[in-house]
């Protein structure tokens, strides 16, 4: 069982700050996140793509922007559940909750804050009609433990990233890498692409471009493919595993049967106080909630934050007074020992 | 206003919807989309409009010449499911006077 005072679902930016603000008021948080590193979209998505209205930051690239507020709240030390699904949420007899993953990981909190922006991250399947027959038996969506497919023959569907860094992988674990896009030209880092045709000219990546995967057929288990090259007949293919990578789509998922308000794909808070739902001691914050005049801003998100976790001290020491303190007054203790404060003013008499 | 046109969009449930699509506001058409909420919130535009997901995709149904796309449109259609040959990502298309009567419908969700 993993304990925190606050548990946050998901990493993104409004989560992670939500480590900061609290604290500040010495509250310790946990985070859960299905993607297996913190930042959410801006890590996942659009890393290399620049923010403008970050306050304070004329320009700042959203990695960066993820890299800066693990930075400022470090002291805090966050802990982290990444890689795994928030699943299931029960409330105890003490009014506090227990959370488990799809991994069956257990995180309890007296409070918890959903900052699962729009969701979680899921893989795109392709449409093919019996393509979930397949799941687990021949057919994945991401790629766990690449030791699976030692010695295997491996086809790979896709043009981004993830498609050429784990056909350069799987060219050496694999027996056979067949590597299918619908376009010739692939969207990834340059040197992954340069990789890989490499790796075609010396005949250890087969590469058909522009072209589709058709169907799929086996019995119980996958054990061939039909590609279909654009203005040709479709060719079969035997292999051992089919491996569409065509990125990831957000979604709600299971925080939706969590019996809180749902209101177009968001939930519904209490935006007059504390960003609270309707079961008190859940609260949603950043792009996963919604209340009258509601914009999806990771600065939003960042107030919603702030003011969340005023509340939260409040549930977490009953009947204690809290006032508002300033940074630049106060410092900042963190909870691995180390003090952030102002330097002294004054350096020295003059006689 | 003058300097409104008139659109049709046929939603994902199949029906058409006649609206004023304003050109002055620097919109795009997964935006007018979002405006007139033709589809749920949190099914359409959800990387915001850098042709980074496929989430506004619209079949062009009118003849209207629009501009070419961009190579990121076209990577993104690349990966992208259910494309057909006038397949267009929404958040690419700014709407201009000239797209007057324009008639599109929005791809199935993913």
């Amino acid at each position: 069982m993993i304990k925190s005072d606050i548990l946050i679902i998901g990493a993104g930016p409004t989560g992670l700050f939500t480590v900061f603000e609290a604290g500040l008021l010495k509250l310790k948080c946990h985070l859960i996140d299905a993607l297996s590193q913190p930042g959410g979209q801006c890590s996942e998505i659009y890393p290399k793509k620049p923010i403008y209205d970050i306050p304070a930051y004329p320009e700042i690239l959203a990695g960066d922007l993820t890299k800066k507020l693990l930075e400022q709240s470090k002291q805090f030390e966050p802990g982290f559940t990444l890689g795994e699904r928030a699943e299931t949420i029960e409330k105890q007899a003490d009014d506090s909750f227990i959370v488990t993953t799809n991994k069956g990981t257990k995180h309890q909190a007296p409070v918890v804050a959903i900052a699962g922006g729009l969701g979680s991250f899921e893989p795109r399947k392709p449409v093919l009609e019996n393509i979930s027959d397949f799941e687990d038996n021949g057919v994945a969506y991401m790629i766990k433990d690449p030791e699976v497919y030692r010695n295997k023959r491996v086809v790979i569907a896709g043009g981004g990233d993830s498609a050429l860094d784990w056909s350069i992988f799987l060219s050496d674990v694999a027996s056979e890498v067949t590597l299918i896009h619908r376009r010739t030209e692939f969207r990834g880092a340059l040197d992954s692409v340069e990789k890989v045709q490499d790796l075609k000219n010396k005949g250890k990546i087969n590469l058909i471009t522009p072209a589709e995967v058709t169907a799929l057929f086996g019995h119980h288990k996958l054990e061939s493919i039909e590609v279909t090259k654009s203005g040709e007949t479709p060719q079969r293919i035997d292999t051992d595993a089919f491996i569409p990578l065509f990125g990831l789509s957000p979604k709600l998922g299971p925080i939706a049967n969590w019996g809180l308000e749902i209101e177009k794909n968001a939930i519904k808070v209490n935006n007059a106080l504390d960003y609270q739902t309707i079961i008190p001691g859940i609260f949603a914050i950043g792009d996963v909630n919604t209340y009258p005049g509601k914009l999806k801003l990771i600065l939003c998100g960042f107030h919603e934050a702030t003011l969340m976790c005023q509340a939260a001290y409040k549930i977490i020491n009953p009947g204690k007074r809290l006032v508002l303190k300033y940074t630049t007054v106060s410092g900042i203790d963190g909870f691995d020992g180390t003090r952030k404060e102002a330097p002294k003013s004054v350096v020295k008499s003059i006689d | 206003m003058s300097s409104d046109i008139n659109i049709k969009i046929t939603d994902r449930l199949g029906v058409t919807h006649s609206i004023e699509a304003p050109t002055d506001m620097a919109l795009n058409l997964m935006e007018i989309v979002r405006m007139y909420e033709l589809a749920p919130e949190g099914t359409i535009g959800i990387c915001g409009g850098m042709a980074m997901c496929a989430s506004c995709q619209c079949y062009v149904q009118s003849a209207h010449e629009l501009p070419e796309k961009s190579d990121d449109e076209e990577a993104m259609l690349s990966e992208a499911f259910h494309v057909k040959s006038n397949s267009r990502l929404g958040c690419q298309i700014q709407i201009k006077p000239e797209m007057e009567g324009l008639e599109v419908e929005l791809a199935p969700e993913d």
